[in-house]
């Protein structure tokens, strides 16, 4: 099964809050395949990427570096698309 | 962060009588403003935002809970509350079920990574079968202020 995974930074001012939390479970929920995000630090925790309540549990706000996994046919086209979503900051600022 | 660090338990709403998710949201603002938490005047125009919040996007993220959220000028100190109802509100839920406990957050404008943090608590504590039972089944303030303390201490 093929395997991809992404380092990326939350970089809008908001972090990771509901509604980009929503926006990238959306994504993630277009892909077969099984999507997880990791944080590190302190306050180690790894998400299902098609969790609203698990990704709002990272609380990872500006400048936290995270980690998203893809495992499935479709691993790095999901992980393409779902690093775009932090490259534009979800829309935000 | 702990629950009761911004849950304000004399705003606790242990039967909701509002029938419908406009009305439960300015029930429990109401009662944060009966608490001292936030100001009469601010009370409108946090409802409307709360509103204008859930037509972007439910708060309803499944399980019977809903956590209607919003960052307000008008708030100058975090603050949080609880409605439930036994009947059920309609909130557009992500899994279309009616919502049954609204854990409610106010959060000033400029403190994103306090909200954060309190989102964090609040879903943590949710995403627990047992915490998301227990509260559903406390008909009263006091049982629910037990169980936020269990909740707290248990973290």
């Amino acid at each position: 099964m093929p395997t991809a995974s992404r380092d990326i930074i939350v970089s809008n001012s908001l972090g990771l809050h509901a509604r980009p939390a929503m926006q990238f479970v959306d994504t993630a929920n277009r892909f077969h395949s099984r999507v997880t995000v990791s944080k590190g630090g302190e306050e180690p925790y790894e998400a299902d990427g098609k969790s609203v309540m698990q990704m709002i549990i990272l609380a990872a706000t500006q400048g936290t570096p995270l980690r998203i996994n893809a495992d499935g046919d479709d691993a790095e086209a999901a992980v393409n698309s779902l690093a775009q979503l932090f490259a534009d900051k979800f829309g935000e600022e | 962060m702990k629950l009761r660090e911004f849950i304000v338990p004399e705003a606790i709403v242990p039967e909701l009588s509002a029938s419908n998710r406009d009305e439960a949201l300015r029930e429990l603002v109401l009662a944060l403003s009966g608490a001292g938490a936030v100001s009469p005047a601010a009370v409108d125009p946090i409802v409307a935002a709360l509103i204008a919040r859930e037509q972007g996007g439910s708060t309803g993220f499944g399980k019977g809970v809903a956590v209607p959220h919003v960052k307000h000028a008008a708030v100058k100190k975090m603050a949080g509350t609880i409605g439930r109802t036994a009947a059920g509100i309609d909130f557009t839920a992500l899994d279309h079920q009616p919502v049954y406990t609204i854990v409610l957050l106010l959060s000033p404008e400029n403190q994103p990574q306090q909200h954060l943090q309190a989102m964090n608590v609040v879903f943590s504590n949710l995403q627990k079968d047992m915490f998301r039972r227990f509260l559903r089944q406390s008909t009263n303030r006091a049982s629910i202020l037990e169980l936020l303390e269990e909740a707290d201490l248990g973290k």
